[in-house]
Parts: C-alpha cells; structure tokens; sequence
C-alpha cells in the first residue's frame, strides 16, 4: 500500500514538475496516435461508407471480415507490419522500422477496421427511403452521401472515439515496430512496461494516470460534441 | 397536340415476385394535376419512381420534355422534378435548412436560397418553425416542410406519392385543401400518387386508373368516377350498386333498363336488347319515406324497396335497400334518424337518370 501512496505522489511530482522525458514521451504517444487516427478516419470513412451503400457479389464476406479485424490483436499486426518493413521486407525500402512512422502505420492498420466497422454500421442506420428522398431533391450520388454521412455524424464520433482509445493504449505493436527506443520510439504504453520492469512504479504509475487521463480527456471532449448535439 | 411535359412509352418494369407494371403510354402536360389511383400493390409508386427518374424500367421510354433520358444518368432532368414521399424524412438540421436542401443540391448560393426558403415555408403555415430541429415536428409539421422543401425548387413536375397517407384525418383534411390551393394558384404540373380516391377527386383534373400494373382508365376526374369502364374501375371509385341489366329500348331522350324486374330511366345511350352492368353511386341515391305523395323532383328514377342493413362508417351512413335489386343509399346520420331507418323499414329510394351509369356486361 505503502508502494502506491508513493508512487502516486512521485507521479504526480513528475507531471506537475514538467518532467521532460515525461513529456516527451506523452507528446510522442499523442502525436503517433493521433496522426494514426487522422489515417484511418481517411481510410475507414470512405471505405466503410462505400461498404454501406454498394451491393456486389461477396459484400456478406467483406462486411464480416471487417467487423472481424475490429477485433484485430495489435501483437498480430506489429508482426506482419516488422515484417513489411524488416529491410529485406517488400517495405523494407522505406527504411522506417524502429521510427514513429512504422508505429503510426501500425496503429492506423488497428484503427482503420474499427473505424470502418462503426461507419458501416452508421451509414446503414440511414433508412434507405432517406437515400431515396434525397436524389428526388435532386443530389447527386456525391452529394447524397455527404448528407448521409452527416446525418451519421453522432454515432460515427463513436468511431473516432474507439479507434484513437485503441491505438493510445495498445502495447504490441508499438513495442514491436517501434522498438521502445529512448527519446525516439517510447510511448506511454512502452514506457509504462519498461518502468515496471525495473522496478521504477512511480514513474510507471505517473505514465499511467496520464494515459487514463488522456484517453478519458479525449473520450470526455468528442462526447460532449456529440451530447450536446451543436451542429 | 399540346407536348406532355413527362412522358412514359412502353414502360415495362418486372419484379421476381411475379408482380408487373406495364403502361402503353402515359402523358402528363403542363399545369395539370394528374391522380394515378389504385389499390394497394398496384404499381402506382413503381410508376412513380420511374416518372421521378430514381427506377429504370425494364423496357420502354420516360421522356422529359421531349427528350428520351436514362435514370442511370440523368441528374440534369432529376433535377427537373421533385418527389414528396409518404413519409417525410428529414434530415438532422434545422427546418429551414431542410427546406433549403435541394436548392443547395442546385448549387444556389445561401443568399439567395434564403428568401425563397422563407417564402414556402410561409406559403405552406410552417414559417414559425423555420428555426426549430426537425425531428422535432409532428407528421404534418413535417410534410409540410418536405412539401415546401420541394415546391421552392419550383419543379417542372412535382411527384407526389401518398402525401397524406401519414396523417390524421383532421392534419390531412387541412393539408389537401392548403396543398390544392398552391398547385392551382401556380398551376403546378403534378402527378398525386393515392389509394385515397377521394384525394384524387378532390385534386386532379385527370385521374389514372391502376390495377394490377395496368392502366385500366386515363380520363378526365369526373368521367373516371362518373363514367367507369369496367365493374372494376367502379367499384374503386365508390360505385357501390354494380347490378345486372338488360336494355329494352330508348324513348324521349331516356333509355329504359330492366334491372331486377324494375324498369330504371338512365340518361345514357345503350341498343336495345343489350346486357349491361347499371352502376349508380350511393351519393346520388336519396332516400324518401315510402308512403305519401310522390315527391315532385327532377329524378327519373323513384323506388320503393325494404331496408336490409344500415352500416355506419366514419364519412356517411351506408344503406342498403332491397327495391327489387341491392341499391345502396350514402345518407346522413341525421336521416337514419328522422326516416327511422332499419332493416325492415318501407322507403323510397329516388335518383336521377343521370345518376345511373352503364357498364358494358
């Protein structure tokens, strides 16, 4: 008990002094993370829309195997992703194993399914008739689905939400195609691992707090956009 | 020939549950209200998303001013119409913002937009809520905008499936006469889809009849309902007495048919000897106390009969009246009372010889 109680005034030391590893590791984990979001959003948006709305031979497949990568195990894809990008890999080229770009490529590879499942779902809730009703108002197939998304925009927040939450805490395949490098590649999910491993918990337990509030600082912003319903 | 401004040649449209539509040609012009009426599954929205340009046919042609066009690609004459469903969905925004929807499709700046968004919205009585959510409209309030979202692109041909059929009687009494008036007024070029029969005699100067996927009468509104082509069409359109006839002969501008042993005076012209259906609707029919002096009146046409049902529904009350045949009478509730009408009551059914239409048999 006594081991917490310390730890968490260490941690709390640590943050409100500005510790600069800390802070380097968290705006590195904000940073992958992020730009891994942004990624997939781009991906999954389209993709999942496009999902909803076409018809073609195999769909039934498609619709299960990306509602199974929701699912996807982060160690599973830091694996095929090292091996990409191992230097005698097809990717190998770029050159970019053990840098923030391959976990950023990593995490976007978890994040995209999750965010293309949720807006597969949303798109879908959209009654076919609205479809309908919107080309008899004279939309183009472009336009109807810009105001199909939007009209999807609250529980495709959902998406935003999940596939950032799964990406910041995931450990596998940051620690795997990252390397845990100091200074470089250490996120807050790496770090966390390494600090405990050593025996250094107030550290650790500092790394934690952040994580919990980040995720739940993010989580608390897009849902008071989607509670209050603004635009 | 006026040029129609919506055209369908041939249209032919199968589904895989053996249900069809099939029309020959159908010609909607300028400034007229179409109703295409029918029963349910009869293929009266089918006809209509091919009209609106959102359903291939199989085969045949829809022609938009005078031009044969595909809906595969077609956005430049879609955007020519607009479709008012049963159920208007709107979108999550605001109302003005949905009324103004179609406008933004077109490219038309907000400035611009605005002010004729303003003006529909107060042209159909919903301009108070201009700045309201709206989905958190009432089913009227909410056909209203939908309608308005459609009329301020001032459609070359509004489409109109079941508009009202969402709606309360008193909302949708209020909404026809409303709606009627604007399309009158701007002379709207509109096709009112409904199974409502009286929406369509209340709106359409033409009036289309589908059954089964075909077009079973394209007439003028009061021919359609006046002057049915087959015992089909009259019973659709609310003629209620479709009884076997025979005509003997025409005298004096009036052509005498047997019916039941009754020998009825009927306006319309039939050869002598020839096997009729004789339909009269139950509005036309007036029913008298039997006994008495005989009514002084233009009607041709004055039958004694006993009452064998009297069935009340939500407009009129239906009597049914043995005069020799089954005659059904459409009365007031008022007279069921003051003629003490019963089964087995004596009365007088009295109409005109003009009220009578004949069917070929």
């Amino acid at each position: 008990m006594d081991l917490l109680a310390a730890g968490v005034r260490e941690a709390l030391r640590l943050l409100v002094s500005g510790d600069a590893e800390v802070v380097a590791i968290l705006l590195l984990s904000l940073q992958v993370s992020g730009a891994a979001t942004l990624i997939s959003l781009v991906l999954g948006i389209p993709a999942g829309a496009a999902l909803a709305l076409l018809r073609f031979p195999g769909r039934t497949l498609v619709v299960s195997a990306v509602n199974a990568g929701m699912g996807l195990p982060p160690v599973v894809v830091g694996l095929f992703v090292t091996l990409l990008l191992w230097r005698s890999g097809p990717l190998g080229a770029w050159e970019i194993l053990y840098t923030p770009a391959a976990i950023v490529l990593a995490q976007a590879v978890i994040a995209a399914p999750i965010v293309m499942g949720i807006t597969l779902a949303a798109v879908q809730n959209v009654p076919e008739k609205f479809r309908l009703q919107l080309l008899a108002l004279g939309a183009s197939r472009t336009q109807m689905v810009g105001v199909v998304l939007r009209e999807a925009r609250l529980p495709m927040l959902a998406a935003v939400m999940a596939g950032f939450g799964g990406i910041i805490s995931e450990i596998g395949a940051s620690m795997m195609v990252g390397g845990n490098i100091k200074g470089q590649t250490r996120t807050l999910t790496t770090a966390m691992v390494l600090e405990t491993g050593k025996g250094n918990f107030e550290v650790a337990i500092a790394l934690s707090l952040l994580l919990l509030v980040l995720v739940f600082g993010v989580n608390w912003a897009l849902t008071a956009i989607q509670q209050r319903r603004v635009w | 020939m006026i040029a129609a401004v919506l055209a369908l040649r041939d249209v032919r449209r199968r589904y895989s549950d053996g249900y069809a539509l099939d029309v020959p040609s159908l010609d909607v012009f300028a400034g007229e209200i179409l109703g295409v009426i029918g029963p349910n599954g009869s293929g009266k929205s089918t006809l209509l998303r091919i009209l609106g340009l959102l359903e291939r046919p199989d085969a045949g042609q829809v022609i938009v001013g005078g031009r044969a066009v595909d809906a595969r690609d077609a956005l430049a004459e879609r955007r020519r119409m607009a479709t008012v469903f049963q159920e208007p969905l709107l979108a999550d925004a605001s109302v003005a913002d949905n009324a103004g929807l179609g406008l933004r499709f077109r490219g038309v700046p907000a400035a611009e937009a605005a002010p004729r968004v303003a003006r529909w919205l107060e042209r159909l009585g919903v301009a108070a809520l201009a700045g309201r959510a709206a989905r958190t409209l009432s089913g009227g309030e909410a056909q209203r905008v939908a309608l308005a979202r459609a009329l301020v692109l001032e459609p070359e041909v509004l489409l109109l499936d079941e508009p009202f059929s969402g709606l309360d009687a008193p909302t949708r009494a209020a909404l026809v006469t409303d709606l009627g008036a604007i399309l009158r007024a701007d002379r709207v070029t509109t096709v009112l889809v409904t199974h409502e029969r009286g929406e369509a005699q209340a709106l359409a100067d033409r009036v289309a009849v589908l059954m089964d996927g075909r077009l079973r009468q394209l007439d003028d509104t009061a021919r359609v309902f006046y002057a049915p082509v087959s015992e089909e069409v009259a019973r659709f359109v609310g003629v209620e007495t479709l009884v076997a006839g025979r005509v003997l002969g025409r005298e004096a501008g009036v052509t005498a048919v047997e019916v039941g042993g009754r020998v009825l005076e009927v306006a319309a012209v039939a050869a002598a000897g020839a096997r009729v259906r004789v339909g009269i609707r139950p509005e036309d029919v007036t029913l008298t106390v039997a006994e008495g002096a005989r009514v002084a009146s233009s009607a041709r046409n004055a039958l004694d009969g006993t009452v064998t049902r009297v069935s009340a529904s939500t407009h009129a009350t239906h009597v049914l009246v043995d005069v020799g045949f089954p005659l059904v009478a459409a009365v007031t509730a008022r007279s069921v009372n003051e003629l003490g009408l019963r089964p087995g009551a004596r009365v007088r059914a009295v109409f005109k010889a003009s009220a009578a239409h004949l069917i070929p048999a």
